[in-house]
């Protein structure tokens, strides 16, 4: 039996992602994800005891530079292509209650 | 001369002698794409005017004798997930609908320093998740060879483009096989350098620690003339390599003594199709012929790598995108009941369904309780692909395989079947989970005419080493000098 999640399962995990599904969707990734997390099973074959994670290419460094401040991005240009702004701001819709 | 499907060594030669301007030039790109691009749909923008701006302003400087750049006059275009400032960068998006960045990407100032013209932004699966060109919100790309097929992707738009003859180069990006696939199912050169070789600075992310943006061109040497443009350190980029670039286009010429070829016997199973793998072994005997050793290797592994890309890359993916918020840019919904529900509407509708369903994916494996058995598992693996490919260079200099199991597939043919897609990425997938450079060059045609790829992976930074490699191969055969009829 290949494994399905459940809608519960979905809508949970859509949640995490901040995605709202059509029912359509959700029924759909429902058997997708659960192919796929079928398909994952393989890895189980390989004995990754005792291997490093490799998380890069690159082998870990770290990348320093000068703290110094560099000009950044005019405000009217952060700002052009935002959804909605008052010319100084990004405008949101109230987080916190009014009372 | 018709600068249609001229190769970059020919345009700049002509534009050197005065036979053409880069006005003209640009005009023809400009007249080819009016004339076919309807039906190929490689490009989602085009900015004329600006175009041909900057192509009088290179004709002066040829004029007046001033200092060129490498490329100077030639028309390039930009896969529509690299910034360009002032320019539309869509993603083939809903979500980044009318997002106009407001910075170049390091590979555009580089393109624009070498005086290239940028003629416009080309189409690709939404946010370079794809391998057909088909997820793309705005339009299907067709492959020039035949419209019925796909070009591959993600990178469909560019390699379509030069297919097509509209540009003799273009800038692709390469995640698990967006370049060298698209290449292959084109009959183009198409190279993903080794990981940080090139600036990802203004590359919208897919998937961090997998993406790296490439050229396409018709032959090897177009490519290393655009690679060597585009390498090198960038402090912008904290993953870009601080090593010098060498010239790739000065030893081109010269042939490897003593190759060494590996060839993997995982890579030769059920699945390829018989067309593909005849063209790969001839591609062999030209270089037993040319005087390399064909050696057989192995990769263990390498039956993983599907699994592993798809636990790390919808994992890096799923956190990547949740920039987009419907604060900063992007789409914003029109209706919603909070903040929380207002970025749940505006990804919902902003987002393509390959997009959600990668994001859903990378979000289930990184949740709690899945993170071990998923994406931390598929982390460990992936070094093991790694070790394969240290030890098998320790016995060859270069891997030769198909660069795809089939030619270009038909347009709806594996839409319904993410699966069976994820799979068609099988043979490109392992060199972006090792971080190595390869290169995609045309070995062939199919009996229904489709071209048929020849990959080649080397080694961190033997990029020198691998396009040298493939220019042996090039001058023996003449599979890069045809051209598709579109019609």
């Amino acid at each position: 039996m290949p494994t399905q999640l459940t809608p519960a399962e979905v809508q949970h995990v859509a949640m995490l992602a901040r995605l709202k599904l059509t029912p359509a969707e959700v029924a759909d990734f429902a058997s997708q994800l659960g192919r796929m997390l079928d398909y994952f099973q393989v890895l189980n074959e390989v004995d990754t005891e005792d291997v490093e994670p490799m998380s890069y290419a690159v082998e870990v460094r770290n990348v320093f530079r000068e703290d110094v401040v560099q000009p950044s991005l005019p405000r009217a240009e952060a700002l052009m292509n935002a959804p909605k702004t008052d010319g100084q701001c990004f405008l949101v819709p109230q987080i916190l209650d009014g009372g | 001369m018709s600068p249609i499907g001229a190769t970059t060594s020919e345009l700049l030669a002509h534009m050197e002698r005065g036979e053409f301007s880069s006005v003209a030039l640009c005009e023809a790109a400009f007249d080819r794409i009016a004339a076919c691009d309807d039906r190929v749909g490689a490009f989602l923008h085009v900015d004329r005017e600006a175009a041909l701006q900057q192509a009088a302003q290179v004709d002066d400087k040829r004029r007046r004798g001033a200092p060129l750049g490498r490329l100077a006059g030639l028309p390039v275009a930009v896969k529509d997930v690299i910034c360009t400032r002032g320019q539309p960068t869509t993603c083939a998006s809903k979500m980044l609908e009318g997002f106009t960045p407001p910075y170049d990407a390091h590979v555009v100032s580089k393109l624009r320093e070498a005086d290239a013209v940028i003629i416009g932004k080309t189409n690709l699966d939404e946010f370079a998740m794809g391998s057909s060109t088909e997820n793309s919100a705005y339009k299907t790309t067709r492959n020039p060879w035949n419209l019925a097929c796909t070009p591959g992707g993600s990178s469909g738009g560019s390699a379509a483009a030069v297919a097509a003859g509209m540009v003799p180069l273009s800038l692709g990006s390469d995640t698990g096989g967006s370049i060298r696939q698209p290449a292959g199912f084109c009959g183009l050169v198409g190279m993903k350098p080794t990981y940080g070789r090139i600036s990802r600075y203004g590359l919208i992310a897919y998937a961090s620690s997998l993406d790296q943006i490439g050229p396409f061109a018709h032959d090897v040497a177009g490519a290393a003339l655009l690679l060597e443009v585009l390498a090198g350190h960038d402090p912008r980029d904290s993953t870009s390599l601080p090593m010098p670039v060498p010239s790739y286009t000065a030893a081109l010429e010269e042939p490897l003594k003593g190759l060494k070829i590996g060839v993997a016997v995982e890579h030769f199973v059920a699945g390829l199709d018989r067309e593909v793998e005849a063209a790969v072994r001839q591609a062999l005997d030209v270089y037993r012929c040319l005087g390399a050793e064909i050696r057989e290797i192995s990769l263990p592994h390498s039956k993983y790598a599907v699994a592993v890309y798809y636990t790390i890359a919808p994992s890096e993916a799923s956190s990547n995108l949740a920039r987009y918020d419907g604060v900063h840019y992007g789409h914003r919904a029109a209706q919603f009941e909070n903040m929380i529900d207002m970025y749940c509407a505006s990804r919902g509708e902003g987002f393509g369904k390959e997009v959600k369903r990668r994001i859903m994916l990378g979000a289930y494996a990184l949740s709690a309780g899945y993170y071990d058995a998923y994406y931390l598992k598929g982390l460990k693996v992936r070094r093991l692909i790694r070790n394969d490919f240290d030890a098998a260079f320790a016995q060859c200099d270069l891997i030769a395989s198909p660069v795809a199991p089939t030619p270009a597939f038909k347009i709806g043919e594996l839409v319904n079947d993410p699966l069976a897609m994820y799979l068609s990425d099988i043979y490109t997938l392992s060199a972006n989970l090792a971080g190595l450079p390869g290169v995609s060059i045309p070995a062939g045609f199919s009996s229904g005419g489709l071209p048929i790829g020849l990959q080649l992976l080397g080694p961190p930074l033997a990029e020198d080493r691998l396009l040298r490699a493939a220019r042996m191969h090039e001058r023996a055969t003449d599979w890069h000098t045809r051209r598709p009829e579109v019609v």
